[in-house]
């Protein structure tokens, strides 16, 4: 997992309440062996229509979702993650996140950030006036800039440490390596092992 | 030295097993001994290692079989479904590559993730063993502590040979008694769910105790540690004893030699302590059990199968009135009606509850020498390739098929039907499997989950029936005949 500070790219607004996972990547994909290259699978069905944000050429390239309240609700499918990743998303503002992808988010590389539902509008508003404009998140200061906005955006203590070193939960257990390597160099000769096969 | 603690059996193999002690509510981090993977929840865990360059930690503590999806006829021809192929040849090809055992159909080691372990003499007592997969449940039989795991925590798991957890709770279930003849484990663990309904053990860790439960085979402890996940908990534990320590001695990866002697002292001092408090008991009278039987689409709606199809407007909570007027619909029952009465349409015997070697024993003793009912469809299925060569060497497979059942090659098979094994929409089975979920043996199927010995009488009779009934017509037959 890469660690993330300061993301800058193109915002695409996403003006829509209660996008559950269903919408952000529909059951049909779940049947794959990947855990990367669900790109194709992002708002499947909403994409099928050439008008679909996701299909404006502004767009193209898009790093930063600006999303309505309550993204991410509904299962509590890792592929949504794993979707908003593939396509090139790093991060996603919303005024309220679904608790489980939010948790999900924050394992796997995604800033999930929240701002007031004023301020998510305000971006829409600068995005509608220049489409495929440039915003920056920065994880460090919890502010999202827009041209000469500066917007304060909440994340837990945590989630925003973990992001910042970049590590995903192995990561973090592997911090504690040394504690793993001493506890096996103690494991009883007797305990269970496939191999070589008996 | 300061006076040591008493605990659970639980509570000694969770500590045994602590690599980082959590604090402030942090969770412990918890040393996996045993890694079993199949090829439903493998792929992705696989995939995220390669993504993120990492190796499998420990090949040498993980084991992989083939059995969700495989087929039970014709295993040497390609599998037909393209999700269930791709599904074996990513795990055949995530194998090879992380250098992980496997065990393919085909294979004499082959066969239901949960009956293989045990089989081989990996699970033993005082280990912690985990897999995707909820029934992971089963290997506490042999006091280890095993749980079923995410496909996230199979990567975390293979990755670092440790996952992150808070202890469980630990709950009492004490047996004590005498089963009668023809009542089985399958009926205590029945009883179980049905006392403390599916989401009673949340949270816990169940230990089975108590003189019914000493006096249980192996393959019995595992029958009932399998459906404690059917309860709610994450696992069930009976204490080693002397039983366990037979069952495991001189199998492929039991200890040996001093080793042996070691793990036999450490597994004696697995038991609770007389003076450990359980965060929950509960207590079943096993002279009283009778044979049982579901009803419903959950594991907990069951009865005595000589009670009638409950009455919903008899239920006083409103949820679960609901809940039994709504199972009642799709099961296409009528309150009321004596169990009995309930005709099936097939007999499914198998699944990691009941497809061992005793299981099937149990199941032949009751057919040998019959023919099964007319319009009843009967599969047997072993849980794994060693266990149909076992019973093919006691002349099971001959008995089952000239009852008229069918001998099938092992795997889940219908225990959930992603493989060809399905029930038609409408169907009802009397099955020895887990779970009665709507559709969960093939869309629209009506489950009824029985012990083998219901299944067998089942099976003679055409409708759910226990072993007493077949003695019952004897008896009657005897009489009849004396009267003559
Ligand atoms: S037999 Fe059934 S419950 Fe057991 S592992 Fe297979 S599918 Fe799961």
């Amino acid at each position: 997992m890469h660690a993330v500070s300061v993301i800058t790219g193109v915002a695409m607004p996403l003006a829509r309440s209660n996008v559950d996972t269903d919408q952000i990547i529909p059951a049909v994909f779940l049947k794959r062996v990947t855990k990367t290259g669900f790109e194709d699978a992002l708002f499947y069905s909403w994409r099928q229509d050439p008008d679909f944000v996701l299909n404006q050429p502004e767009y193209t390239g898009a790093k930063i979702l600006v999303a309505g309240p309550d993204f991410g609700t509904g299962s509590s499918r890792e592929h949504a993650v794993w979707a908003l990743r593939d396509y090139g998303f790093d991060a996603v503002l919303s005024s309220r996140f679904g608790d489980i992808f939010r948790g999900n988010s924050g394992k796997q590389g995604l800033l999930a950030a929240q701002l007031s539902e004023a301020d998510i509008e305000k971006i829409w508003a600068a995005i509608d006036e220049a489409p495929g404009r440039e915003i920056s998140v920065d994880l460090i200061t919890k502010t999202v800039s827009v041209g000469d906005l500066r917007l304060p955006f909440a994340i837990d203590d945590y989630t925003r440490w973990r992001l910042l070193e970049g590590l995903d939960d192995i990561g973090l257990t592997l911090r504690s390596e040394a504690e793993i390597t001493e506890f096996e160099s103690r494991r009883a000769s007797w305990r269970p092992k496939t191999l070589p096969v008996k | 030295m300061s006076e040591v603690r008493a605990r659970t059996l639980a509570e000694k193999v969770w500590d045994d097993h602590v690599v980082v002690k959590g604090e402030d509510g942090t969770p412990d981090l918890l040393y996996i001994d045993l890694h079993l993977v199949h090829e439903v929840t493998s792929p992705q865990a696989f995939d995220g290692l390669r993504a993120a360059g990492r190796p499998v930690r420990r090949p040498d503590l993980t084991i992989a079989t083939e059995d969700h999806n495989t087929p039970t006829l014709a295993i040497n021809r390609p599998i037909a479904d393209a999700t269930s192929r791709l599904q074996i040849d990513t795990l055949r090809a995530n194998a090879k590559e992380f250098g992980v055992r496997l065990h393919s159909l085909g294979d004499v080691e082959q066969g239901i993730v949960h009956v293989v372990g045990p089989q081989l003499g990996l699970t033993m007592p005082g280990v912690t063993v985990v897999c995707g997969d909820s029934h992971t449940s089963t290997h506490g039989a042999f006091g280890a502590m095993a749980f079923g795991i995410g496909t996230s925590e199979v990567e975390h798991v293979l990755a670092t040979q440790t996952l992150p957890l808070k202890p469980f709770k630990t709950m009492a279930i004490t047996v004590e008694g005498t089963l009668r003849p023809g009542v089985s484990a399958k009926d205590i663990i029945l009883a179980v769910i049905a006392k403390i309904g599916t989401g009673g053990g949340q949270g816990y860790v169940l230990e089975y105790r108590g003189s019914a439960i000493r006096a249980l085979s192996m393959d019995g402890r595992m029958t009932v540690c399998n459906m404690s996940i059917e309860a709610g908990a994450r696992a069930g534990m009976v204490a080693p004893d002397e039983t366990t320590f037979e069952y495991l001695k001189g199998r492929p990866h039991a200890p040996e030699g001093a080793d042996w002697d070691d793990a036999i002292e450490y597994w004696k001092t697995l038991v609770t302590d007389d003076t450990a408090v359980f965060d929950a008991e509960v207590f079943l009278n096993a002279d009283e059990l009778e044979p049982f039987v579901t009803w419903g689409t959950n594991p907990g709606q069951g009865v005595s199968l000589s009670e009638n199809v409950p009455d919903p407007s008899l239920i006083a909570d409103p949820n679960d009135r609901a809940n039994a007027e709504r199972a009642l619909e799709y099961m296409a029952l009528t309150a009321n009606t004596p169990m009995k009465e309930i005709a099936v349409d097939a007999v499914f015997m198998g699944s990691c509850t009941n497809s061992r070697i005793e299981d099937l024993r149990a199941f032949a003793s009751i057919i040998k020498g019959q023919k099964k009912a007319d319009n009843v469809r009967v599969m047997v299925v072993p849980g794994s390739a060693r266990v149909r060569i076992e019973a093919e060497a006691e002349g099971i497979d001959k008995i089952v098929e000239e009852f008229g059942a069918e001998w099938r090659f092992a795997g889940c098979s219908m225990c959930l039907g992603m493989n060809p094994d399905q029930l038609a929409p409408g169907e009802r089975c009397a099955s020895t499997s887990n779970r009665n979920f709507e559709g969960r043996q093939g869309k629209g199927g009506r489950t009824h989950l029985v012990s083998p010995q219901v299944a067998a009488a089942t099976a003679i009779r055409g409708t759910l029936s226990s072993p007493w009934d077949l003695q019952a017509e004897l008896a009657d037959a005897g009489a009849t005949s004396k009267a003559v």
